[in-house]
């Protein structure tokens, strides 16, 4: 008899995947400004490290929060004690007002549909828990955040089905897209139960248009399929065009039909730059789910210690609106000086206002337009450049030559080298490949064909997240 | 078409049960000695209260531990950057010692095998999650704590077969009880993965004999089986015997190079011991590394605050606070007990002999109308709704005999636990005065007894005091 279960053994948390290689080289080499200065920087990491002098210096001016100093003591017996899965009122009404304020006060929350949950990884599972049952399917815009395989499948056994978008119109979403990967499942018989959107979109760093938002609106509608928002950068949207909620659209009577299907998932991790806390946000329009997930809670409930910090600060309206403000200012700075660097070797990024990271078009860097290439391209420059950036294959983006690279983890400093080591790389690079990238152009188109049908293949067999290492099929040798 | 899942539909969550009414009731007219006196006393929470001036004390000595400093610095920035689902280093070291000293240091534990869980709720959820597919089962002796309904079996969708334990031997587990639902789990053509034990037993408030221990090791070692030892309550052990842990008997000869060693694995959470549910802190021992490594990477489902980790990290590893706790909370504890096992007592309900917990099973048996749930539930109502306490009946618990109960006693000061066993027994009192059953019992005070069945028990807090005990 196996021992363990299917889940404990199969690959669902997706630890295998691509997207941790280049982790475990940063792990085993981890850059430092004076201990290893030639050691790989992390840029795989999608934090929020600019803005820390500010919060230490509340929390230093407000020790009433951190409820376990005498100033806060008189609070811990209630708190230490209260574990009541609705969360401390204080917490939820200071968390709704703060999402009132990221979207600039243009929506109202109601604070009795805030449900707690272990961070936006416990947020996603819960959901899928609620609104599919095994074997049925959400419907999500590629390239996207590599964790929702795990998130939303693992445990859950649901899947995932990519709406494919392409870099001829900016990955920009569209209804075509939609309602190709819709019918795309009627095919193959799988019942889709709803469609997840990421706005801001991690890796893309954009974010989505009233238009599109209409459109998806309108989409999920017509189905009668949920839709799910994750706005975890939410405060992230450092220049135009203006963040647009869904909470916004969900008002717009004429596009949203039934609120029942509205759904949003937060976070503190990116906003406050906070992942260590655990803080997790459902909010739901939908009251039988917003029950059903605050039952759900009890599994990952968020420490009342941290609920009362959080409640604390977030309540200081001058401190947020600095916060905001500021945090939007570095964000803006930190990303202009990223994306000018690689600009002066050429090396184009889409046009971004959100997020932590850059999407980064290295296409031209391939020895050919193939995911193997990407791989190689990325193992070089993990191993040579000595930089942890994430390849666009681990995003499921279907376009190889794409690379995420974060720039919000990191001082200044850190990143100038980083931008150096580039700069050498792309200029060395030039010299070597103009030669075979033109030879490697009079290659059959069919070799193209072949390996986005790999690709696709591998999309729609979701349970199999192949290493890099395995994505040298039959079809590509057969070629030599 | 249907828009939500079939989990969400559904009554797995397991909140339809009494075990939640009565908390429901208590919501809606709960006790306060001053604003609400005659209010209903909760006493289906199983939550140690008795131990936090020793927290508190400790805190006021301690400010840098939850003002995220060290050694004066601020460590801010690190904490709250720290998401790495190992968990923080210094505290699953110093919870390792802390869970080694509960046990009296006659086993270790090694942090490498300890995986962090947002509480006790999620661990076991987890665990199953790691042990067993849907439609699979774990065997559970009866009674057992309410919420396992929830926690084992709702999104897993794992089945859980009793193994009935009866009042006949002291509820203990016995062989042929663990026979007779594996065989039950045949009949019923689901396949048996393990066996989970609360040891200490919630709602019985006994910790397993070494005998029954051995059992269960035989038992799965037979069937080729898990083990899951929920030990949430093993800090609350205040009378002999001691406390026996799974991983002390399994540190015997034959068992440690068999493959039993890989299939036993223990829950732990600070929300019974320390009293402190809020924080969110549980945790899955294990010796199978492959158990460890799953459980490892499904705790990014919840995992412990950071900022909670460092704190306890300092509170635990301060040796000779951790001894003094362990050593006044017992104490505290025993005395609480036998405050209720007294109040109790002078009722004339007896309770099954305990040595742990902060509860416990109290036998009313004698106080039913007939030997059914039926007569149980009428009776619960009564003392929900009338006597003004929340207690949880027996069959909340999966008791197969009706008419017992589990009372809490550590989560109330010492003059509302005094107020509840005055209630308790002018109600016994009233009961036999009408049923004629115990001439023995008679009221001293004539005048109460000519109060209504409902007004009588609000009237008792300030004017019918009984002679103190």
């Amino acid at each position: 008899m196996e021992l363990l279960s299917k889940i404990a053994t199969n690959d669902g948390h997706g630890e295998n995947s691509s997207y941790f290689d280049g982790w475990k080289a940063y792990d085993s080499d981890p850059f430092h400004p004076t201990k290893n200065i030639h050691g790989v920087i992390q840029m795989g990491l999608a934090e929020n490290q600019l803005c820390f002098d500010l919060i230490q210096e509340w929390v230093e001016n407000n020790p009433k929060a951190s409820i376990c100093t005498p100033q806060g003591s008189n609070d811990f017996k209630d708190i230490s004690n209260y574990q009541d899965y609705h969360g401390l009122p204080e917490f939820r009404n200071s968390v709704a007002r703060f999402m009132e304020k990221v979207r600039g006060n243009k929506v109202k929350f109601n604070p009795d549909r805030i449900v707690m949950s272990g961070g936006a990884t416990g947020a996603h599972e819960t959901l899928a828990f609620c609104l599919a049952d095994p074997g049925e399917a959400f419907l999500v815009p590629t390239p996207y955040y590599p964790g929702y395989d795990r998130d939303l499948r693992w445990r859950t056994s649901i899947q995932l089905l990519p709406v494919v978008c392409e870099s001829s119109n900016e990955f920009k979403l569209t209804r075509e897209a939609l309602e190709d990967a819709y019918e795309k499942a009627q095919e193959a018989n799988i019942k889709v139960k709803g469609l997840i959107l990421n706005n801001p979109s991690n890796p893309l760093g954009t974010v989505l248009d009233r238009d599109t938002l209409r459109d998806a609106m309108s989409f999920i509608s017509e189905k009668d399929i949920h839709l799910i928002c994750d706005e975890i950068y939410s405060a992230t949207v450092f220049n135009e065009p203006d963040f647009i909620s869904i909470a916004e659209i969900a008002e717009e009577g004429a596009v949203c039909k039934n609120r029942d299907l509205i759904h949003i998932v937060y976070s503190l991790s990116k906003d406050l730059g906070f992942p260590g806390f655990r803080v997790g946000i459902i909010y739901s329009y939908n009251d039988a789910v917003v029950n059903c997930a605050r039952k759900m809670s009890s599994f990952g409930l968020v420490s009342t210690q941290t609920q009362h910090l959080i409640a604390s600060m977030l309540s200081d309206d001058t401190f947020v609106e600095k916060f905001l403000d500021e945090s939007a200012k570095r964000l803006a700075e930190r990303q202009g000086l990223f994306s000018r660097g690689l600009a002066k070797v050429g090396i184009e990024s889409l046009k971004g206002n959100a997020g932590l990271f850059c999407w980064m078009d290295l296409r031209r860097l391939l020895k050919e337009p193939t995911f193997e290439a990407e791989m190689e391209l990325w193992h070089l420059i993990i191993s040579e450049v000595k930089l942890n950036i994430s390849p666009g294959a681990s995003f499921h983006c279907l376009e190889p030559g794409w690379f995420r690279v974060c720039f919000a983890n990191m001082d200044d400093e850190t990143l100038r080298i980083a931008l150096k080591r580039i700069h050498k790389f792309v200029i060395q690079e030039k010299g070597l490949d103009q030669p075979t990238t033109r030879k490697q152009c009079k290659r059959s188109k069919l070799e193209l064909s072949l390996s986005f049908r790999r690709l696709d293949e591998f999309m729609m067999t979701p349970r199999t997240l192949s290493s890099p290492h395995s994505m040298t099929s039959p079809l590509v040798r057969a070629r030599t | 078409m249907k828009l939500l899942s079939r989990k969400a539909s559904c009554n797995s969550h397991g909140q339809d049960s009494s075990y939640f009414a009565g908390w429901e009731e208590y919501e809606k007219n709960p006790y306060d000695d001053v604003k609400n006196p005659k209010g209903i006393i909760q006493m289906g929470l199983a939550e140690n209260q008795l131990s936090f001036d020793l927290l508190e004390s400790w805190l006021a000595k301690n400010p840098d531990a939850a003002g995220f400093k060290r050694n004066g610095e601020s460590i801010f920035r690190e904490l709250a950057l720290f998401q790495d689902y190992h968990g923080l280093p210094a505290f699953k070291n110093a919870l390792g010692e802390f869970m080694a000293e509960i046990r009296g240091n006659k086993v270790s534990f090694d942090s490498n095998k300890l995986v962090l869980t947002a509480g006790a709720t999620s661990a076991n959820e987890t665990l199953i999650f790691c042990l067993a597919n849907p439609g699979e089962a774990f065997l559970l002796p009866t009674p057992y704590y309410p919420g396992f309904d929830r926690d084992l079996k709702w999104r897993t969708e794992v089945e859980i077969v009793p193994i009935q334990c009866t009042s006949s031997n002291g509820f203990r587990i016995t062989k042929s009880a663990l026979e007779e639902a594996y065989q039950q789990a045949q009949n019923r053509n689901l396949k048996v993965k393990g066996v989970l034990v609360t040891n200490p037993s919630n709602p019985l408030g006994i910790s397993l004999s070494r005998h029954e221990l051995n059992l269960l090791l035989s038992f799965i070692a037979a069937k080729g089986i898990h083990l899951i030892s929920d030990e949430i309550y093993s800090g609350t052990v205040f009378n002999s015997p001691g406390f026996v842990s799974i991983m002390e008997v399994l540190m015997n000869k034959k068992y440690v190079n068999s493959p039993v060693w890989d299939r036993v694995h223990i829950v732990y959470s600070l929300s019974k011991d320390l009293g402190l549910p809020g924080f969110r802190v549980g945790a899955i021992y294990s010796n199978d590394k492959m158990v460890v490594d799953a459980a490892t990477k499904m705790s990014s489902f919840g995992l412990v605050s950071s900022q909670t980790q460092y704190l306890l990290s300092a509170m635990l590893s301060d040796k000779k606070f951790t001894k003094n706790y362990v050593t006044e909370n017992h104490k505290r504890l025993k005395q609480r007990h036998a405050m209720l096992i007294r109040g109790l007592k002078n009722a004339g309900i007896p309770c099954l002999e305990s040595n742990a917990g902060l509860f416990c099973w109290v036998d009313m048996r004698h106080l039913l109308s007939s030997k059914t749930f039926e007569a149980e539930m009428e009776l619960w109502k009564k003392i929900v709704y009338q006597v003004g306490l929340n207690i949880s009946p027996g069959s909340s618990c999966h008791c197969v005999e009706p008419g017992w109960f589990r009372m809490c006693f550590a989560n109330m000061s010492e003059q509302t636990l005094d107020l509840a066993m005055q209630r308790i027994k002018s109600f016994v009192n009233s009961i036999s005065y009408s049923n004629n059953l115990s001439p023995n019992q008679q009221h001293s005070n004539k005048s109460s007894r000519r109060k209504s069945f409902s007004k009588w028990v609000f009237g008792l807090s300030f004017h019918d005091r009984e002679s103190e005990r």
